[in-house]
């Protein structure tokens, strides 16, 4: 099994990433683009084979360590 | 006193904390290697500065869970002063010794530069020492400095007088451009509720001799030392006996 994690930083909390690279769009021609938000993927091979396990696992390691509940959002799937 | 100053891989001003408590003032201080689980017989804990894991994931993230961190969370919990600097504290926040987060600076630009601080609180073991009205000029060098937390957070800082420094221009006005690194309110450095933990972004430990230029850092060490003579003469008022 797989496990595909997702970290956006949170809506409230300022992303000057995401605003660079916004304007870098806009200057270079792009047409309707929108907010842009920058985050991070993991990608987490398991050895196990229960994905209810696997996804309660994976669900408190991303509270606890990979992100930080604090300034980021997270959502993962197990495949 | 006894001072320990911890040292992750990649801390990197781990020896001038050492060198300014050890020459400057005068006291007892010793490495602690993040892989020990005790923090022996310490009045005072430093978090020095760094970039402590390469700052993988995020900054701090994975030195909050290093041994000498859980002896830090225990120190902290029976009322030890604990002060990170810069990376110390990014590790703080991290650990949840201290509310909030540091994030990327606003301009995306690491900065590395002198800048002013204002006393916020004085009545702190951080801040004691610092005469009113005196701005303090440290440097700064960080890439991940924006103080965020959310607004409930923030209130709350403001509400019990846990803001300790804010970021000033030389006139001591807490400006936009005065703000290095895009933090709410400027904030600089804060400390817990218990008024035991406090962390600050600038480096107080490269500002104590002249030959670097400032000697106001000297003002934060200074602080501490002094709230911990108190503390130790309160000690032996209580218990005579063991004080003898």
């Amino acid at each position: 099994m797989k496990a595909k994690i997702i970290i956006t930083p949170k809506k409230a909390v300022v992303d000057p990433q995401g605003k660079t690279v916004q304007s870098a769009l806009a200057h270079m021609g792009y047409k309707g683009v929108g907010a842009v938000h920058v985050g991070k993927y993991l990608e987490i091979d398991l050895t196990g084979t229960d994905k209810e396990t696997a996804r309660k696992q994976i669900d408190d390691a991303c509270h606890r360590i990979l992100s930080n509940p604090v300034i980021e959002d997270y959502r993962f799937e197990i495949e | 006193m006894n001072f320990a100053v911890l040292q992750f891989p990649a801390s990197n001003c781990d020896q001038d904390a050492v060198h300014v408590l050890r020459n400057v003032f005068g006291h007892s201080a010793r490495l602690v290697w993040h892989k020990e689980n005790s923090l022996g017989d310490t009045d005072a804990v430093v978090i020095p500065g760094g970039f402590s894991y390469g700052d993988y994931l995020r900054t701090g993230a994975i030195a909050r869970f290093s041994p000498v961190m859980q002896a830090v969370q225990t120190f902290a919990a029976g009322g030890g002063l604990v002060l990170g600097i810069c990376n110390g504290f990014q590790i703080l926040c991290e650990a949840g010794l201290l509310p909030g987060a540091l994030i990327r600076n606003r301009s995306l630009q690491f900065r590395c530069e002198h800048i002013f601080l204002k006393t916020a609180t004085p009545d702190s073991p951080f801040t004691n020492q610092i005469p009113p009205e005196k701005l303090l000029r440290l440097p700064i060098a960080h890439g991940e400095g924006c103080y965020f937390a959310d607004e409930l957070t923030l209130s709350r800082l403001e509400a019990n007088r846990q803001i300790l420094w804010r970021y000033v221009n030389a006139q001591g006005e807490a400006t936009e451009s005065a703000n290095p690194n895009g933090s709410l309110d400027n904030i600089a450095g804060i400390c817990n509720e218990a008024r035991n933990v406090a962390g600050l972004m600038p480096h107080p430990e490269r500002a104590c001799e002249q030959i670097l230029g400032s000697v106001d850092g000297r003002l934060i060490f200074e602080s501490v030392i002094h709230a911990l003579e108190n503390r130790s003469s309160a000690l032996a008022q209580e218990s005579p006996a063991i004080a003898a």
